[in-house]
This record gives C-alpha cells, structure tokens and sequence, in this order.
C-alpha cells in the first residue's frame, strides 16, 4: 500500500556511527528482510522508521510522505505502521481482543479484532489474557495488533527469534500469510539468513551500518557483491586465483569457470557454494580430494576434503556412502564469483 | 507436586499455630467478657469515633503517598533529573526513620504541634518509601516496547502512558499505598507523642489506666480486624501486579526522558521532601546530641540500654527464625492447601500491630503463665510473632532459589528428607536465612510498644528510655538513644533499597 524510500540516512550514538549515509527502497506490498549480525545497525534503522528514534540526516518517505527530512518529523502515531517487537510485547493488563483492539478508534471493533484474529489463526481467543497464551500464540497476536489500524507499512523486530525451531516454520508462514493478506509492505529485520531469504521478497544485506546489498534471496546467494556479504549468506569454499580476461581464473587446482569475465592478472578469490561442488555427475573435475570429515544433516550431507593446499566443501544431497579417509573426484556444476 | 502431607507439615502447623496464639488469646479473652458487654464497647460513640479517625488518618497517609510517591518514582527513574540513579538509595531512606523518632524530632522543634495534621504529616513522610520504591521497580522493569507499540497505534506520549504504563502501575502504587495504610493503623509511637487518639492510642492508655481490660481487648480486636482486612487487599493487588508479567521482561531499559529546564524545579521538589523526610529529623537529631548532657552524665545506662535492645532483639529473632524456618521451607516447596493455609500465618502476622501483641501477651502472663510474665522470653516471642513474616518472607525465597535438582540428586545418592535438607538445601541457602533473621533483629530493636507492656521490670531499651524522656520534655536527653536507633534502623532500609535496586 506504500512504497518506503530512504536516502542518505545517517545517525550516530555518542560519535559511534550507527547508520552510514543508508539508502533503502522498498516496493509496495512487498517485504524486505534486512539481514545483519548484531550491532550492524539493523533495528536502529527499523527504530527510525517507526519514528522512535530521529536520525540526524537523510530523508524517510512513506508513500507520498515524508515523515523526515530538513525539518520534518512525523511522530510515530500519525506515520500509520504497525509495529511487532521482539518479545511481542502484549499488554499485559489487557485481553487478547483488547491488544488488537488498541489502535482502533470508534470503528466496528468487534468484528474487526475476529476478522484479525481468525487471520493470525487464533480464532476465539479474544477473552482469554496474555499470559495465558504460548510464545507462538503471543507473536500471532502482536502481529494482529499491528495489522488492526489497516497499516501502510509492518515493521517485525525479530519476532520469530524467541521461539521454538520447531514451531518458528509455523508461526513464520501464518504471519507472512496474514500480512500480504492484506496489502501491507512489511519489512523484517533479523540475523538469520534462512529466515530471511525464506519470506522475502528482497533481502537487503546490512553490514558496517549501511546496506551492501540489496537484491532478491537468490541474486544475493548468488551473486553476492562482495566477499563479505558472500561469507555472510552461507558457506563459502573459497579457491585463490588469477583473472584470465575471460571467464575462467586460474588456480593451483587448474583453471576454473568463472561467472563474469575476469580482468587478467588480477589476484583474487573464486568463490562457491560447497552445494556447486559435486562427487557424483559429470561436470568439470576440480580435483582429487582425500574426504576429511562427514557431517550428515538428515536432508544434506557436508564433506570436508583436502586437495593439496586447498580446503573443501561439499554439499550432497542426502546421505552418501563415503567415510573420512575416502578419495573422491569432486567437481564444478556451477562457475564460480571472482573476487579481487 | 506431591500432596501427601509429610512430617514437614505438622511441625509447620504446629509453628503456626504457636504464632496466632496471641491472637487466639485476645479473642477467648474477649469472647469471656460476654456478648453484652463487648457490644455495650462496641456501640459506644467514642468507638465510631475511633474507628473513623484511625481510618481517616491511614486513607490521608495512603493518598498522600500515593499522590507523591507515583510522580517522584517517575522523576528517579524515567527522567534525566540531576543525580540520576543514587536517588533510589535516598528513597529507601525515610524507612530508616522510626515513626516515633520523626514525631519527636518535630515536636523537639515545634513543642506545640497536636492532632491529626501533624500526625499524617509525619507518617506520610516515614512510609513514601513504600509507594515510591515498588512504582519505581515497576517503572524501571516495564518493557518500553508498549510505550512504542502503543504510539505506532496512534497514541501520543501523554495518551500512551495512560494506557499503557499508567495500568501497570497502578496494582504496585495501590499495593504500596495500601502497606503505608496498614503502617498507620498499627503505628503507636507517633500518634502518641503527637497527641492524636487512634485505637493504638487509646488501647494503650487504656491498658495503662487498668480499668477497662475489655475495653482495650475489644478495641484490639476491632483494630486486628481493621487491620486484616489491609492486609488482604494488599496481597490481592500484589498478586495481581505479578501476574501480568508477561514474557522474559525487558530486553531493554527505557530512554530517560530530558527534563529541559524543568529539571531544577524538580529537582528542588525531590530535595525538599526528602529533606522534610530525613534531612529535617537528622539535623535536629544531631543540635539534640550536641546539647545532650547524656554522655557525660550517664554513658552507663546508655551502654545498658544497647546490650539490652540487642539481648532481647536477638532472643526475638532466634525465636522467629525457629518459628519460620518449617513454614517458609513448606511454603517454598509446597503449594498444597495445609502448606498455603500455614502460611497464612504469616499475614496474620503482618496484621497484628505491637500494641495489640503487647496486650495479648500480658494477659496470657497474667492468667496462664505468671511464670513467663515480664520475662525476656515472653518479649521475644512477642517479637517473634510481630516479625513472623519477615522471618518467612525470607527463608522462604532462600529456599525457593535453591534448585529441586540438587535435592533430588542428593535424594538419589540416599540421602533422607531431613538429612538433604541440612546437607544440600540448608548449606545453599544459609546466606538468605542469615541475612533475614538479621533483618528480624535489627526490626525488633526499634519495636516499641510491645517492648514498653513486655519487658522485665527495670529494663530499659534503647526504645523505651527515648520514650520515658520524650514524654516528660527531655528532648536532648533522648537524643542519644533516638540517634542509634536511627543507625539502627538504616540497616534493613537500604537492605530494601538495595533489593530494589537489583530488581530494577
């Protein structure tokens, strides 16, 4: 219902930058995950947005709005988001219906709260109090709090990160499910990039207190602008080489498929996924390699081979008949991103 | 939980039971003056008038700490005022203030003060801390994200604390205004000197005048009552206050909000009252030693008057700790109805005022065990019985943060019940227990009224010979023993303000 563009943004804590001249856009209807370790400046730059926090330069705007600039400053109450914290943050002295009934003024109530509750999969929970309710319950009701004054925008402050593995895939989907229900742009924050790249639609990458990348989950994955946010997404098996002008580089395991074009003679990193890397098929070989280690995962399998110098990992898919001290021919199913 | 009942539970029903004694007393006592006569007390005016000034002045002091304590929590905790967070400490202060100490420090500096103004000055002003400091723990403990969900939702600042701070407080202010009420009810020392006639008062100088036994002992009971009934909306508005604690709590503490130049006038107030609180009673305190020849004059009888506070506030406190010790460790690992009804002892406990324990106990000497009359064992024990609940409060929470764990695995290496209890569960919460039974002595040592009708002929406490000077106008003779006290007292105020503190 409202895009979000912010441009230029800057805030400091006593003289410590938090947001470095941040940019962001943001589609409506959509949700962005900002992904970022702790003290990157994720939930500074989310604060700001709510309008709990006042930035000391750039431009904030909701829509048509902007609620901050040279001079502007829209209050959090009239910016029209919703917000969902952490912990949920339900008032505790109140019911399940009157939480989510709190922002609204002198409209249907009633049947508004069924509706957002029905939505968040809590239907006839109204009476019952906060604390009666398991974490899980407690999110889906903060999140139909939000959602009850029809916001422009949802703001989720980690909100999945207090609860259970098992029940997170849950919670995870009914919420995003309610949301784009009903047309909001939300924007998640969180540290966990499966998270992340499972609900959203674009993943914007926060690091050193400004976004490095801003793309879909699987350009991110893929094509990771630097080696940081590469290392930052997932697991790397990363391969010294020199640029050739085509796309290949050279490395002491011979030359290998690069993605782009790679300028000659620059020194660098080829970087891939260990799932680009294979025991099994027919792609290129990489190498001869002595298996290390077997960490089965159920649904994948990660070895850590050695070939020479160079350290490896691969991810085959489920459980394969191979035991530390084996030899296997791993090889390349999908070039690799060059790095200088 | 197991509900089998185990020997645990009859020694704690036992310690209970030997705790309400006293007030078992005062009502077979009553009941025997026969029905005639207590509603013949009962209906007289001047009881009506009692009633209503004794509930007068406590519904002043709740409001008026109410009133004051909710804005000043929020100025020590919320705002940037000058000082910052050591004001908590200055808070817990006026409890180091015993109500009869602040009511002779006025009167030592205005003689002429009387009534029921000076009185709910005084005592609003020595039980703040009991408004201010549970508002301030729930204020520093709130979670700040309600305040930010509530303003995302439309709310403005004002509108958001009201409806979402605001509630939270309100069960800890009332709570807190509800103790400072039950404090006035009970209190004898200041109404005293102040010349304002409450039930404790009046039951006093009834019992002095020995002409109307059942008189005090019906006033007593209606007092117990009173008091009861306190205690009981205190404890509904605290657990309800606990219950709506939701989730692991905050994960961050609340920006203090800038005072701008507001920040002196509220400083200035912040000052002020806790100079009229402590500030005033200390300085005046201190000119009354200064000018005390009591030094000089006698250091002995003041050397005595210590041993003895200390003799008899110890014997008050072994005998509290035996008689809380199986109740507090049944109450902390039991929640079955024996376990929840022996405890309950324990608010019997908090309900019953000194005057009202002194009088029980001195007609129990008198007619069932002229033994034990104005022994040093039936002032401990009255002092065991009026610090009953302190005592419980704290073993209770010392055992409860011992892990069941540790017992079990102490159980299973086979070790009995009794035997884990004093292998494992004593040992780990020994600090706890210590520290509480020294709380008990150091409370029973400014205990006045029980002590005045209790203690052996010719011995004289640090409380009782400041009273015997103050009621005949020695003020700077009294100065001396109102400073230890004071001293004294300080102990167990910043024990408070440092739990305070830790919580918040």
């Amino acid at each position: 219902m409202s895009s979000i563009e912010i441009t230029g943004l800057t805030m400091r804590f006593a003289q410590t930058p938090v947001l470095k001249d941040l940019d962001l856009q943001v589609r409506t209807s959509t949700v962005t995950a900002i992904l970022g370790s702790s003290g990157s400046g994720k939930s500074t730059l989310l604060r700001c947005l709510a309008g709990l926090l006042r930035p000391e330069q750039g431009v904030i705007q909701i829509g048509s709005t902007v609620v901050f600039g040279k001079g502007i400053w829209v209050p959090p109450e009239r910016r029209g988001i919703g917000l969902v914290p952490q912990e949920g943050s339900l008032f505790p002295h109140l019911s399940v219906g009157d939480n989510v009934g709190y922002g609204l003024r002198g409209r249907d109530s009633g049947g508004r709260i069924a509706h957002l509750l029905d939505l968040v999969g809590l239907p006839g929970t109204s009476a019952m109090r906060p604390h009666e309710l398991s974490g899980g319950m407690q999110q889906r009701v903060a999140v139909a709090r939000a959602l009850a004054p029809s916001p422009h925008v949802v703001l989720l402050d980690e909100p999945f990160s207090a609860l259970d593995a098992a029940l997170r895939d849950d919670v995870r989907q009914d919420v995003f499910a309610a949301i784009r229900a009903t047309g909001a742009t939300a924007i998640l924050v969180t540290h966990d990039q499966e998270e992340a790249f499972a609900v959203a639609d674009q993943v914007a990458v926060m690091m050193d207190n400004t976004i490095a990348q801003q793309a879909p989950p699987a350009e991110v994955y893929l094509t990771p602008v630097s080696l940081d946010v590469a290392r930052f997404v997932g697991d790397t098996v990363l391969v010294p080489a020199h640029g050739t002008g085509a796309c290949r580089a050279k490395t002491a395991l011979g030359e290998l498929p690069a993605q782009d074009p790679t300028r000659s003679g620059a020194s660098g990193v080829l970087v891939f996924r260990p799932e680009d890397l294979q025991i099994t098929g027919d792609g290129p070989v990489l190498a001869h390699a002595a298996v290390s280690s077997v960490s089965y995962h159920g649904h994948d399998t990660l070895l850590a081979a050695r070939a020479g110098e160079q350290e490896l990992l691969i991810r085959v898919l489920g459980r394969q008949a191979v035991a530390a001290g084996d030899d296997v021919t791993v090889r390349v199913t999908r070039p690799g991103v060059f790095f200088t | 939980m197991r509900s089998r009942l185990t020997p645990l539970h009859l020694l704690a029903a036992c310690a209970a039971l030997v705790s309400v004694t006293p007030l078992l007393y005062l009502f077979v006592r009553t009941g025997s003056a026969g029905w005639a006569d207590i509603w013949q007390i009962l209906a007289r005016p001047r009881t009506l008038e009692l009633s209503v000034a004794s509930l007068g002045l406590a519904a002043a002091v709740a409001g008026t700490c109410i009133a004051l304590g909710v804005p000043l929590a929020w100025l020590l905790t919320r705002t940037a005022i000058p000082g910052g967070r050591p004001w908590l400490i200055v808070a817990a202060l006026p409890l180091a203030v015993p109500s009869y100490v602040a009511a002779y420090t006025w009167l030592a500096a205005f003689p002429w003060l009387q009534g029921f103004a000076p009185a709910w000055a005084v005592l609003s002003l020595v039980s703040l801390p009991y408004v201010v400091l549970p508002v301030a723990a729930v204020l520093s403990q709130v979670d700040p994200a309600f305040d930010e969900v509530a303003r995302t939702l439309g709310d403005g600042p004002l509108r958001s604390f009201r409806r979402t701070t605001a509630p939270l407080l309100w069960p800890a202010a009332a709570a807190g205004g509800l103790l400072s009420a039950l404090y006035t009810l009970s209190d004898f020392g200041a109404v005293s000197l102040l010349r304002f006639d409450t039930f404790t008062r009046v039951i006093y100088t009834s019992y002095r005048a020995a002409f109307d036994r059942t008189s005090a002992a019906v006033l007593s009971l209606v007092l117990v009552l009173l008091a009861l009934l306190f205690v009981v909306l205190e404890r509904a508005m605290r657990s309800r206050h606990q219950q709506w604690r939701v989730g692991s709590g905050a994960a961050r503490r609340a920006e203090r909000v800038p005072l701008g130049p507001w920040r002196w006038p509220a400083l200035l107030g912040v000052v002020g009252l806790f100079g009229l609180a402590v500030g005033f009673p200390m300085v005046v305190l201190v000119r009354l030693m200064v000018q005390s020849q009591r030094f000089e004059a006698d250091p002995g009888s003041w050397l005595a008057a210590t041993g003895n506070t200390v003799q008899a506030a110890g014997i008050g406190a072994v005998f509290a700790m035996l008689l809380a010790l199986p109740i507090g460790v049944l109450a902390a690992r039991h929640t079955d109805r024996v376990a929840k009804g022996v405890e309950s002892a324990a608010f019997v406990s908090h309900a019953l005022p000194g005057v009202v324990v002194g009088l029980s106990l001195v007609y129990l000497g008198l007619t069932v065990a002229p033994a034990l009359y104005q022994t040093l064992a039936m002032l401990g024990f009255a002092y065991a019985v009026l610090f009953l609940s302190n005592a419980i409060g704290s073993i209770r929470s010392a055992t409860a943060q011992v892990s069941r764990n540790v017992e079990e695995v102490a159980r299973t290496l086979g070790d009995r019940p009794t035997r884990t209890w004093w292998r494992v569960t004593a040992r780990l919460s020994a600090p706890g227990i210590i520290a509480g039974a020294l709380l008990v002595l150091v409370t029973a040592m400014k205990e006045l009224p029980a002590t005045l009708m209790l203690r052996p002929t010719g011995f004289e406490t640090l409380a009782t010979e400041m009273w015997t000077f103050t009621t005949i106008g020695s003020f700077s003779q009294a100065a001396p023993y109102a400073f230890v006290l004071v001293l004294l007292a300080a102990i167990p105020a910043f024990a408070l303000a440092r739990l305070t503190g830790r919580r918040s």
